[in-house]
């Protein structure tokens, strides 16, 4: 029992330390290192809650690949400093105020709320509690559709990067490069005994 | 350990990442701020999952977890986009829909 409560304390510490880490931080390479602490503090909180699956989810999955392709971008993209909003002051002020506020309200809901069981360390649970066979067995019966959805889901955001992020001018270059070929190829025809500088003087010739 | 502990840090969590997406300026740092928050409500959802003795809390946590991997590469395609336009990597300068 007590060893739980300090391992909910450091757990916890860790996730709340990261998630400060993620705001707070200049350099946005560091904000995705934090928010991995902070994902593996919330990892070691959801063992406590007799998730494993999802624990071992949440580490692999998000710790490990989608923080990768996070850390991928912050280095495609420079990951430059960024002041925390230095011009516009009321934001700078409000931001914390509303987050305070929003804390507060789902505080007093939470701690006021008539949900009796809340106080308790919840019903005992037997072994395959959170397993991945539990999980899975209701994923393929119960939450069939939620499940296909997800998949869809997937797919069509996979799809949808690759659109987004492709380069825009993709569609011409093919176009314009056969172009270069045809006038190469003619110009090649035109003075076969001087290949080389035929082809190069042709294609001047021609494209300008 | 009592499930309220879990739920009011759990609230704890959505609260900063809410203040982080209102003070950033940078995408990709409040794409990471809406990773807490939707981590924030997980931990929620496991929780709750956890005082009603079911599993079902679990699968939504899961599926949740696919909607912000969605989440997430659509919004790092967008700011691939942007560095590719040459375009300031800044939610403010960014205010139009035309593409």
């Amino acid at each position: 029992m007590f060893f739980e409560q300090l391992l909910f304390f450091v757990a916890g510490i860790l996730a709340l330390g990261g998630a400060f880490g993620v705001v707070t931080l200049q350099n946005q390479f560091y904000s995705v290192l934090s928010l991995i602490a902070h994902l593996l503090g919330l990892a070691v909180l959801f063992l406590l809650l007799r998730a494993e699956f999802l624990a071992a989810a949440q580490v692999v999955v998000y710790a490990g690949a989608v923080m990768v392709l996070y850390l991928f971008v912050v280095a495609y993209i420079g990951g430059a400093d960024e002041p925390v909003r230095p011009e516009s002051g009321v934001l700078r002020v409000l931001g914390p105020v509303f987050a305070l506020v929003l804390f507060l309200e789902l505080a007093v809901a939470v701690l006021g709320s008539s949900l009796s069981a809340l106080d308790t360390t919840g019903p005992e649970v037997g072994e395959g509690f959170g397993s991945p066979a539990q999980i899975g067995e209701l994923l393929l019966n119960r939450f069939l559709l939620p499940f296909e959805a997800a998949s869809f889901l997937l797919l069509v955001a996979a799809v949808g990067a690759v659109v987004m992020a492709r380069k825009r001018r993709g569609l011409e270059e093919p176009e314009s490069a056969l172009g270069a070929i045809e006038v190469a190829k003619s110009s090649l025809i035109d003075d076969p005994e001087q290949p080389g500088r035929g082809a190069r003087g042709g294609t001047a010739g021609r494209a300008y | 350990m009592n499930v309220e502990w879990f739920v009011v840090l759990s609230a704890l969590i959505f609260a900063i990442g809410a203040a982080g997406v209102l003070t950033r300026r940078s995408p990709l740092v409040i794409l990471l701020c809406l990773e807490l928050m939707l981590n924030a409500g997980n931990l929620a959802l496991i929780a709750f999952s956890r005082m009603h003795g079911n599993g079902d809390g679990q699968v939504f946590a899961l599926i949740v977890m696919v909607v912000a991997a969605c989440e997430v590469v659509i919004g790092l395609g967008i700011i691939v986009a942007m560095y590719r336009r040459r375009m300031a990597i800044d939610v403010d300068s960014v205010s139009e829909l035309r593409g």
